[in-house]
């Protein structure tokens, strides 16, 4: 398991180093310029001297290659730089909105996760019944449906149609601080949308799983030994039948970062996600780099948990075949 | 999944959702409640620092400038106690600072300040977008009586309008690089507000600062909501969860039967114009420059475009502008515009197109993409100078695309001269300055334009100067290197709280420093 996790660790160094080297090569070709964001409309009055004394102290006239080892550099040695869109540190960009994003994603992901389950074990427990059929082709209709709409659905029947809960923000358009109600209110409906994107994949994982496991062997045995179906389909088969979900919870998080991307520019949330695309658009290198570097090492992470969880709750399988 | 259909999504999300952003509790204050106000605009600061450019023009409700503009947009003294002293045949400009005034922190202003002030925007390594508004300064410094004295490296007239920028607290600021430091998101100044909380992308919140130097504002608690889109800062106004906004002519009149609000039309400098630079065959021709003048239907553009909300320009200048050279308005003339061109040799030919040794009378207009004004500007532009056999070919691009083409390629530019003349008019005209960044766009060049603008800004005798700028006006309507459509003019709908709400003219920009709440601090509730 320790040479599992070694090996990985050692697997994610060259592609984080591939990864970020590819966004100042994209940043670099992109066709925005980064002193004309930069300065905003303020670039539309200014003079060639103060552009290209922009261009100096942004850095943006030298190669991205040099740009990309010395940013390297600095973040070795902890110093993200400087994120020029937002003119702050980009430790403080990111400090300012994970939270928020962390939030969402979590709610969000747990909600998937315990929603799908149960879904996916009444589906299962009797196949082809109307329940299965309903649940099966919902899911199936969910997992083609883009986010955004499924975001600008919510909203216009939530927050338009029945005025239940608001449309966006973190709080109310009047109020000064961040109260837990309040963000607890505007966080329903962009949490509910991110978690039924996901939900489809755990519901059909789970019914599969649990209907395979149904009717193997060991569940048959203890429906011939009289138990009760309740202590056979959660002791028995939902156990065997979580194992692929486990699998699953690792590689969705790719995922729920473009899920997130979207939800969080739909909702106006002050996240990550719509920092790394005011980044984008405003090729703000450092940031971008940065912000990409964590998405990156999120999905290396989730990857080498679904293993972990899987090696450590499937017998079959060792983690030295891994 | 691209970042444009982010956007648009995000746009139509924010329109959809924005009727029911009224939560219990929330949303915009009841009809009495007059110590507070929602405003929503449609653009959001980059950065709350005066030393990277925020409130260079003043009404920036956290700081203060030495000056002021008050509704006549005539300069008073705000943290100086009194107009500078002009010394040295114009090189001097010296200000002695009103007493007592103390920034919101409790610590004293101090002549210390306004030097660290100019001098961080001086350097080089700030990443100040508007150094160059400053660059007639040759040095500041604080003398021993604590007065604060600006050196210019030559005689420069307006001076004193640069001046109502922001003052930074030393003490503060001073420790921080001013590019990234978090004075840029927590600044703290003298102003009649105290920011308390500002979330990105989304609204910006201040409450009235008690020892603010001019007395406590009676408006307490003041929003700033950022709304992107019109239509989504309509929806929200009439929801209630705004009290005012800024919105165009369209959206605003929308709102003419609601009794609770009133619509503020605030004149302004902001005008769009067709650059027609020198260099191309075509647009450098002065009989081509002096035919498109002639066909351009003004008042049309200003009932059918801006719906009345706007007027006719006839030069860099709005009509009512002190400066404004009295009698240069004309009507179209298709017949005269006609008559130039054939007596210059541009003959009728294919299409009606005229030409001239072969050389099609033919060009391009570039507008920045997504600006629908710009582009009604720019269709019926093209309209008019086809009616004079001149092709306009429309076309929109992003700024990126258009900036190298601006010396060959006419662009529908939207600029300002406020404050003071010279402050738009030399970037606009002065030779020297042709294709300087986004200076001078359409590289125009005239010699007796070129000596008027020197004269307008180094004089600090008003009639000489009056003269000088009447001199660039009509040199401007014989050699119209840019064609002048329309003035603008700027909507505000507000909540009817308060009493003897005015506006200024306003420049180009207009954020939250423009509108009624240009003077938010001298609100006075309804009784």
């Amino acid at each position: 398991m320790a040479r599992l996790v070694g090996r990985r660790l050692l697997f994610a160094a060259p592609v984080l180093l591939v990864v970020t080297f590819g966004v100042f090569a994209i940043a670099a070709v992109s066709p925005f310029d980064p002193v004309k964001a930069y300065a905003g409309t303020a670039a539309l009055r200014a003079d060639g001297q103060t552009l290209d004394r922009l261009r100096a102290n942004l850095g943006v006239d030298q190669p991205f290659t040099s740009r990309w080892s010395h940013w390297l550099t600095s973040a070795l040695s902890g110093d993200l730089g400087e994120s020029s869109v937002m003119r702050q540190p980009v430790t403080q960009v990111i400090g300012e909105r994970l939270v928020w994003s962390a939030l969402l994603c979590a709610v969000a992901f747990a909600t998937a996760v315990l929603a799908g389950t149960v879904l996916g074990v009444l589906a299962a427990r009797r196949p082809g019944s109307l329940l299965d059929r309903v649940v099966t082709s919902l899911a199936y209709s969910l997992e083609a449906a883009p986010v955004f709409w499924l975001a600008l659905l919510a909203i216009w029947l939530f927050a338009l149609q029945l005025g239940v809960l608001p449309a966006g923000g973190l709080t109310d358009t009047a109020s000064e601080q961040v109260t837990p109600g309040q963000v607890a209110d505007h966080l329903v409906l962009p949490a509910g949308v991110l978690a039924v994107s996901q939900l489809p994949w755990f519901t059909l994982y789970v019914r599969q799983g649990v209907g395979d496991a149904l009717a193997e062997d060991p569940v048959r045995g203890a429906r011939a030994r009289g138990l009760n179906e309740r202590t056979v389909l959660l002791g028995h088969a939902l156990r065997s039948g979580l194992l692929p979900v486990l699998t699953l919870i690792g590689s969705r998080v790719p995922e729920l970062i473009t899920g997130a991307l979207l939800v969080e520019s739909v909702f106006s949330w002050p996240g990550i996600a719509a920092a790394t695309v005011e980044a984008a658009t405003s090729v703000d290198f450092p940031l971008l780099a940065a912000l990409t570097t964590l998405a990156t090492a999120a999905v290396l992470v989730g990857n080498l948990l679904a293993d972990l969880l899987y090696g450590l709750f499937d017998p079959r399988v060792k983690f030295s075949d891994m | 999944m691209t970042v444009r259909r982010i956007r648009a999504a995000a746009a139509v999300a924010t329109l959809v959702g924005a009727a029911a952003c009224s939560a219990p509790g929330g949303g915009a204050g009841s009809e009495s409640d007059s110590d507070s106000v929602v405003v929503g605009v449609a653009s959001e600061p980059d950065t709350l620092s005066p030393l990277l450019g925020y409130g260079k023009d003043g009404n920036s409700k956290i700081f203060d400038g030495l000056l002021a503009r008050d509704a006549d947009m005539k300069l008073r003294p705000a943290l100086a106690s009194s107009l500078p002293q002009v010394g040295d045949a114009g090189l001097t400009y010296t200000y002695a600072l009103r007493d007592g005034v103390k920034f919101s922190d409790g610590k004293p202003l101090t002549a210390a300040d306004v030097v660290f002030t100019y001098r961080t925007i001086l350097d080089a390594k700030t990443n100040n977008t508007a150094r160059s508004e400053l660059d007639a300064i040759k040095e500041v410094r604080a003398d021993r009586d604590g007065k604060v004295v600006f050196t210019l490296k030559y005689p420069y007239a307006p001076f004193a309008g640069r001046t109502v920028l922001p003052i930074v607290p030393q003490h503060i600021a001073g420790g921080q690089n001013p590019n990234t430091g978090s004075f840029n998101t927590r600044p703290v100044g003298t102003g009649p507000y105290v920011l308390t909380g500002w979330s990105k992308g989304e609204k910006l919140t201040f409450k009235a600062n008690p020892g603010y130097w001019g007395g406590e504002p009676k408006v307490k608690k003041v929003t700033i909501a950022i709304v992107k889109d019109d239509d989504v800062r309509a929806t929200r106004l009439r929801s209630g969860d705004l009290d005012g906004a800024v919105l165009p002519p369209n959206l605003a009149a929308t709102f003419k039967g609601d009794t609770a609000k009133t619509t503020y039309d605030a004149k302004s400098y902001d005008f769009r114009a067709v650059t027609l630079p020198q260099q191309n065959r075509v647009t450098g021709d002065r009989a081509i420059r002096q035919a498109l003048d002639a066909a351009v239907h003004r008042e049309a553009m200003v009932d059918k475009i801006l719906d009345g909300a706007g007027r006719p320009a006839y030069g860099p200048l709005p009509s009512d502008d002190p400066w404004f050279a009295e009698g240069i308005e004309r009507p179209q003339d298709l017949a005269k515009a006609k008559r130039t061109l054939d007596q210059a040799g541009w003959k009728a030919g294919s299409g009606g197109i005229r030409a001239k040794y072969g050389l099609r009378a033919s060009f391009t207009l570039l507008y920045p993409s997504g600006d629908k004004v710009r582009q009604d500007h720019a269709l019926a532009y093209a309209s008019d100078a086809k009616k004079a056999g001149i092709e306009v070919k429309v076309e929109s691009a992003t700024w990126e695309v258009i900036e190298p083409r601006m010396k060959n390629d006419a662009v529908l530019a939207g600029l300002d001269s406020s404050g003071d003349p010279d402050f738009g008019l030399f970037t606009l005209l002065h030779s020297s300055l042709a294709g300087d960044g986004f200076n001078n766009m359409g590289h125009f060049a005239n010699p007796a334009v070129d000596k008027a603008l020197d004269t307008g800004r180094r004089s600090q005798d008003t009639d000489t100067r009056r003269a000088a700028y009447d001199t660039v006006q009509r040199e401007l309507v014989k050699d119209p290197g840019y064609t002048f459509l329309t003035h603008i003019d700027h909507l505000y709908v507000l909540a009817d709280r308060w009493v003897g709400l005015t506006t200024q003219v306003e420049p180009h920009e207009h954020g939250f420093a423009s509108g009624p709440w240009w003077n938010l601090q001298d609100w006075q509730p309804k009784k």
